[in-house]
């Protein structure tokens, strides 16, 4: 398929390695990637503030941007929601409100893409460690990705997956949330990050770069061990 | 203290209306207050997290015995869908059948009709104790303050809720009123009030509770209750209760009141096979709660017993206003399980008190502005990180973590914050403006480490507990530029 990568601005900004490694493994599988240059943000942090008109203008421009692509592969459960659950409700009854239902189609987020997509759970990849995953909330309960990454670890050489106590518990990292509420935002990254501690795993793999950024950033100030990895970049790990 | 008499509990809600009277403008720094101060506390927070342990594990083990949990929650869904939108239709025809039944319904606009209606109703009967079985609308009208300022004295006879009011504080969980307070307080609270020895036993505590209720249950002249359902075909209220002091408090006083919100009619009797069970699964991980009981208006004369009068006090107090918000009218399901609350990491770490509202956790987050004002209470929708955990909890299948983002939208059109609109304002003229905004994520990632030292405001906040990795190098629109670069020069070069 042709494939049209949508990476989220702080991705783009703070994490290129994780766009890179969704490109490597899709191209493994044969598949084409394009990246649109004129693509910023999906207006997620605006949306969530209730400024929905300044939202709405943002949502637009992505709709235009990813127009006509086959498929729109995002590595963030959270953007992903954004384009394919809230835009539509965000643009109904506007001219564009087609546009955004047609774009919700064929929108995925990278984990779910892999499996329920394009039916490949093996993607021939090799990572030696003993790892946990993290359900982002928006993956989750948006877009209902639960099994579809774990299915994807397990086929990985080596790989031992556990889970944590809390696997479905919030990072606490809901955008600007994290910076309006910092104390509650903490409160809930000490709960999950001391249950993804307790599994005793080298790397705990997520399909949310913006739950990384919390979770990484909580377990580096208290220095723990176990650090965030996307499970593109896992996946991106050729068997040798 | 003598063990025989008993001594007149602390004013029930006292720190609430000094809370409401003082300050209702202050209310989010009351919260942000209260958060950090709440979230300090770990052993609390500990507490209430392994008190919730032992509800997740019933709760799992009830779901697994029904045939199909979400079907479930699509029939009650269904049944409070179709009542609370026909409740101009159902409500005449409860009144007429409990009416037919010998009781007498009170309509009431607000809080402060409602504290009318029952002031004037234990007036007519010259009471002079009054005790009351578990009743969230009471706490929402603020009722004991009000009989107690007229010289009524109240008794709590829900164990969890007469432990609140011995405490002077209001509950803690609307389900769970004293899930925070721990076995040895339970006990010195009792040896201070009741006079009695000190125990860590659950079961002497209840009985200690029993036995100095029994006698109030005889002296008393009215009993208010709450209502879980308003059955509109048979003229009947449901209440449903673990301790059985809700039936002493409806049969034993010549008065009983129940308070219940316009929204808690059904249409059938029928539709409280799925609610009954669902109610009790999702609130308290139980089959069925233990005493499930239908009244059907006053004694009637071939009856040995029961109350004198039944009265039905209506609520509305700004529930038509929900109603009237298509978006929001599902919120209107809620059976008050308190299942949101059980899930919410937020509620897990504030705490019930920090909400500072009746109905505390993700409903009570929707519902507040409502009733109290969206102005001041827009707060406790922003202080979600959206989850969804408590959607997915919700047993009449709520959207409440969307109605979160309802209220935030609400407010910011009615209210704005100005430099906050600014900034999204800013924030939106550049992302429609590719060449710009890539520019500003460049500064953003170039200055990052400065900023790291500066620490301006939003990123104070992050870093006061958290770390940020260093900005990579460089952007992935440039690696991506390289590697297509490369990608095209390979099959020349």
């Amino acid at each position: 398929m042709d494939v049209s990568l949508f990476i989220p601005c702080f991705v783009d900004q703070m994490a290129p390695r994780v766009g890179l490694a969704v490109a490597t493994v899709l191209e493994r599988l044969g598949h084409s990637c394009e990246f649109r240059s004129a693509q910023t943000c999906c207006g997620q942090p605006s949306f969530n503030a209730g400024y929905w008109d300044e939202a709405r203008a943002v949502a637009i421009h992505a709709v235009e941007v990813f127009a006509g692509a086959e498929a729109v592969v995002g590595p963030s459960g959270s953007c992903v929601a954004m384009l394919r659950v809230f835009y539509p409700q965000l643009l109904k009854d506007t001219p564009h409100e087609t546009a955004a239902l047609d774009l919700a189609a064929r929108t995925f987020e990278f984990g779910e893409f892999l499996v329920r997509k394009l039916g490949v759970t093996d993607v021939g990849a090799r990572f030696p460690h003993r790892v946990t995953y993290h359900d982002g909330c928006h993956g989750l309960r948006e877009l209902r990705v639960r099994d579809e990454p774990r299915q994807l670890l397990r086929a990985v050489r080596d790989l031992e997956l556990v889970e944590c106590d809390e696997p479905e518990s919030c990072c606490g990292f809901g955008g600007l949330f994290s910076v309006k509420f910092p104390m509650i935002s903490t409160a809930m990254a000490e709960v999950k990050g001391a249950a993804l501690d307790r599994t005793g795993c080298d790397f705990i793999v997520s399909s949310d770069p913006s739950c990384q950024l919390q979770l990484d950033g909580w377990l580096s100030r208290q220095g723990k061990r176990p650090r965030t990895i996307h499970l593109a970049e896992v996946l991106a790990g050729a068997d040798a | 203290m003598s063990t025989g008499t008993p001594t007149t509990p602390a004013a029930g809600d006292a720190p609430h209306q000094a809370f409401e009277a003082a300050a209702p403008r202050l209310a989010k720094k009351k919260f942000l207050h209260d958060a950090e101060a709440h979230v300090r506390d770990t052993g609390h927070r500990d507490f209430v997290r392994r008190a919730l342990g032992g509800y997740y594990a019933s709760r799992d083990l009830q779901k697994s015995r029904y045939h199909d949990w979400d079907q479930a929650r699509d029939a009650a869904a269904i049944a409070k869908w179709s009542a609370v939108n026909r409740l101009d239709e159902l409500l005449p025809r409860f009144v007429a059948a409990f009416e037919a039944n010998g009781g007498v319904v009170h309509w009431a606009r607000d809080a402060e009709e409602a504290r009318q209606i029952v002031l004037d109703i234990v007036r007519d009967a010259k009471a002079k104790a009054i005790i009351k079985s578990k009743c969230m609308t009471s706490e929402e009208i603020r009722l004991n303050g009000a009989l107690e300022q007229d010289g009524y004295g109240v008794v709590e006879s829900d164990l969890g809720e007469f432990i609140q009011q011995l405490r002077g504080e209001p509950p803690y969980h609307f389900v769970f009123p004293c899930m925070h307070v721990r076995r040895g307080e339970i006990s010195d609270l009792f040896g201070k009030f009741l006079g009695t020895p000190p125990t860590d036993s659950p079961e002497e505590l209840t009985m200690i509770a029993r036995r100095h209720m029994r006698r109030l249950y005889v002296d008393a002249d009215v009993g208010i209750t709450g209502a879980n359902f308003l059955v509109a075909e048979t003229g009947q209220i449901s209440i449903t209760e673990n301790e059985g002091n809700a039936r002493l408090t409806a049969a034993l006083p010549r008065v009983h009141i129940a308070i219940a919100g316009i929204e808690k009619v059904i249409e059938h009797l029928d539709d409280l096979s799925v609610l009954l069970p669902i109610l009790a699964t999702a609130g308290a991980g139980q089959p069925m709660t233990c005493y499930n009981t239908l009244y059907a208006g006053p004694r009637r004369p071939d009856e040995p017993d029961g109350p004198e009068a039944m009265h039905v006090v209506l609520l509305d107090n700004s529930r038509t206003a929900i109603l009237a918000d298509p978006e929001q009218r599902d919120s209107l399901h809620c059976i008050r399980c308190g299942a949101c609350l059980n899930v919410c990491p937020i509620f897990k770490n504030v705490g019930g008190f920090t909400y500072g509202t009746t109905y505390q956790g993700p409903i009570g987050s929707v519902i507040t502005p409502h009733l109290r004002g969206l102005a001041d209470w827009n707060h406790l929708s922003g202080a979600s990180s959206l989850c969804g955990a408590c959607t997915d909890a919700c047993p009449v299948r709520i959207d409440i973590h969307h109605h979160l983002l309802h209220n935030r939208r609400n407010a910011a059109r009615t209210a704005p914050g100005r430099l906050e609109r600014l900034g999204h304002r800013l924030f939106a003229l550049a992302a429609v403006r590719p060449r710009l905004f890539a520019c500003g994520g460049g500064v953003f990632r170039r200055t990052l480490g400065l900023m790291k030292l500066l620490r301006p405001p939003l990123l104070r906040e992050w870093l006061a507990t958290r770390d940020l990795p260093p900005a990579p190098r460089r952007s992935f629109r440039a690696e991506w530029g390289e590697r297509s670069r490369n990608a095209t020069r390979r099959p020349t070069g």
